[in-house]
């Protein structure tokens, strides 16, 4: 295919050292990520501990500063993350902190760090978005705030994306939410019988288009008083 | 984007003397040069911003499932497009909270359904970091077998349903054909066909049959001549090249920065495959080459996945050449039950197969993020555990999902039409977007 501008690279990263298959990794402790330390002495106050579980260096981070560190260390040549894995949550067990992790790579290093913010289930959770880092954060952060209900403060468009908009049992993620579903199957049924068939829109999709125009006018007069409409 | 020639071959010019077919460039220059098939230039008359709403989906077949997409069109040109998921949400994530780690696994078949030997196999492998095993060496080969069968299949039903929804339907043929064969080996080996469950945490379901090998050699030889045939149909064909060039176009910083993996982050020039950046499964030692494309256009991403078809089947050959003999399950009394003859007349055993059914295997308290290299690029499995014998958090990374939040991206600025021929290229399944 020589002639289609296909090219056969080798590594994303020639210059770094080849990496191999790992094996007989060790629970406890080993090799850190040198960027937990540069990390740890770049913002003193916001990083509280650092541990390395299965040869992976976890660094426990202040919620609120979250962005800034990631932004740092997205920015900074020395640690170039310029790829983020994946932003998640984990409730455990029995109560105790929900944490945020944030899955982030170093293409160009091949380092992959986990970053991880507790947030006190009694109070408002909310941890800074990052989407002005990175583009991709956008379906990940909706998908963390569909689930858990963890609000991304900057994130431009947070709304429910696996569930429909007017879901109402929760966040079926927390480990406060039974397997079953909060409503009973008959109120489940109510609901979805109950759920007017005309609302194929979202409000903001109605409104960007002059479509909006074409509609019935009842239907533009209902909608028009904030009536929730789409899936 | 940086304008680049790509000769095109009209099949109807017929042959030269030779018996070779004449190709005919579409478009020359006042030079007799060849000159790129540009991309659609904006030739749309305005009309006085008389924007339209359209809706694509849920159930509409070139959508590839149950995806929806809310177009607002200027004219033909679409100005923004809001995309809905979810219809098949089915909380797998939350299911498998509920599941022992063996019993995870068939919940990984229904994710990925296009590579779902795949999953079985990245699903393991985190499982086994999180239980601190190694697996033997027979097994590792074998699950390298797994893992580029199923890269096969996934890139041969993308390739014949892309090409069915620009008109082409000769390689949705030989495609599902050769697609055909491969399920005919995952059958012989597992059970089942889509389905397979092949994976058990410390080793497989089975070992192979007799004669699989050679099952799986025949297929070897003989799948790269489709290969062929598929790239001389598509790859200089006018109506491809024109349906795809200049399409849906990402750069290598932006697909970064929107998370883009697999064929989509390597058409684009960025050269990130998990097998060789971090790899697993002793992929280091596999002699293989990783196709990067430059434009980042449907187009690219239709030669990259061709190119990975062509690099699996040389993977395939290396891993049939080395498969040595021994166990495939480890030795690990903790995660392996003992074999059915023995659980049903030795008391010991018996009480074994009934506590690891029963109660599960438990990991010790912690969690690992393994990724492995899916056809549809980094697919991981983040697991942590409490130290019981279920997860308390089984994450998949799921990288359609990914992906598709980039395209209302890349669709913006095109035709309608190209719309689908843009969706197409992610190779998106919505078993893994939705979960």
């Amino acid at each position: 295919m020589s002639d289609t501008g296909i090219r056969m690279a080798g590594h994303a990263a020639p210059d770094a050292p080849a990496p191999v298959t790992p094996h007989q990794v060790a629970h406890r402790g080993g090799e850190t990520n040198p960027s937990a330390a540069a990390l740890a002495a770049r913002f003193p106050g916001a990083v509280t501990r650092t541990e390395v579980t299965w040869g992976e260096t976890t660094v426990h981070i202040v919620a609120a500063q979250a962005r800034h560190l990631i932004q740092w260390l997205h920015d900074d040549p020395s640690q170039q993350y310029e790829y983020l894995v994946d932003v998640t949550a984990v409730e455990y067990r029995g109560g105790g902190p929900l944490e945020v992790v944030w899955h982030l790579r170093s293409i160009a290093y091949r380092r992959f760090l986990r970053l991880k913010a507790a947030l006190d289930t009694t109070k408002d959770l909310v941890v800074p978005s990052v989407w002005p880092v990175y583009k991709g954060a956008d379906w990940l952060e909706r998908e963390c705030y569909d689930m858990f209900g963890i609000h991304f403060e900057g994130h431009p468009d947070l709304r429910r994306i696996l569930m429909w908009e007017q879901y109402k049992e929760g966040y079926p993620l927390r480990k406060d939410f039974p397997l079953r579903g909060r409503f009973s199957r008959s109120e489940q049924l109510t609901q979805a019988l109950s759920a007017n068939p005309e609302a194929h829109y979202s409000m903001g999709e109605l409104r960007i288009a002059d479509a909006f125009d074409d509609l019935p006018k009842e239907m533009k007069v209902r909608l028009g008083h904030g009536e929730v409409t789409g899936e | 984007m940086a304008t680049r020639t790509v000769e095109v071959a009209l099949a109807t010019t017929g042959l030269d003397g030779a018996g070779n077919p004449v190709r005919t460039p579409l478009v020359t220059d006042a030079g007799g040069k060849v000159v790129p098939v540009t991309p659609h230039d904006a030739a749309e008359p305005d009309f006085g911003g008389e924007h339209m709403l359209i809706n694509i989906g849920p159930q509409h077949p070139a959508t590839h499932g149950v995806l929806r997409l809310v177009l607002e069109l200027d004219g033909e040109t679409v100005v923004r497009c809001v995309p809905h998921v979810g219809y098949l949400h089915c909380g797998f994530e939350k299911i498998g909270e509920y599941r022992q780690y063996n019993q995870i696994i068939p919940w990984t078949d229904r994710e990925d359904y296009l590579n779902s030997i795949g999953n079985n196999v990245a699903f393991v492998l985190s499982a086994e970091r999180l239980f601190g095993v190694e697996i033997t060496p027979r097994c590792t080969v074998l699950r390298v077998i797994a893992m580029e069968l199923s890269r096969i299949i996934s890139h041969l039903v993308w390739v014949g349903t892309t090409s069915i929804d620009m008109g082409a339907f000769t390689p949705f043929l030989w495609s599902f054909q050769e697609r055909e064969n491969v399920y005919r080996l995952l059958e012989a080996w597992t059970g089942a066909r889509l389905t397979t469950s092949g994976t058990r945490v410390g080793g497989m379901i089975a070992d192979i049959p007799a004669g699989w090998l050679d099952d799986l050699k025949n297929f070897v030889r003989t799948f790269p001549r489709t290969i062929d045939e598929v790239d001389a149909m598509l790859t200089k064909h006018a109506i491809w090249v024109g349906r795809t060039i200049g399409l849906g176009a990402m750069s290598a910083d932006e697909a970064l920065n929107y998370g883009l993996s697999g064929p989509m982050l390597r058409a684009s020039g960025v050269a990130y495959d998990v097998r060789k950046d971090f790899p697993y499964l002793d992929y280091e030692t596999y002699d293989f080459e990783v196709p990067v494309g430059s434009a980042g256009d449907v187009y690219d991403r239709y030669l990259v996945r061709v190119e990975e078809l062509r690099q699996s089947v040389r993977i395939l050959e290396q891993a049939i050449a080395r498969l040595p003999d021994g166990p495939v399950n480890i030795d690990d009394p903790r995660l392996i039950l003992p074999p059915k003859s023995k659980a049903t007349s030795q008391m010991e055993s018996m009480i074994h197969h009934f506590k690891l059914v029963m109660e599960g295997p438990r990991p010790p308290i912690g969690e690992a993020y393994v990724a492995v290299e899916s056809p549809k690029g980094e697919k991981g499995y983040y697991m942590v555990s409490d130290g019981t014998s279920k997860p308390v958090r089984w994450r998949i990374r799921p990288p359609s999902f990914v992906n598709l939040s980039a395209i209302p991206r890349m669709v913006e600025g095109h035709l309608l039409s190209d719309v689908i021929a843009i969706n197409a290229s992610i190779d998106i399944v919505m078993g893994e977007i939705d979960r």
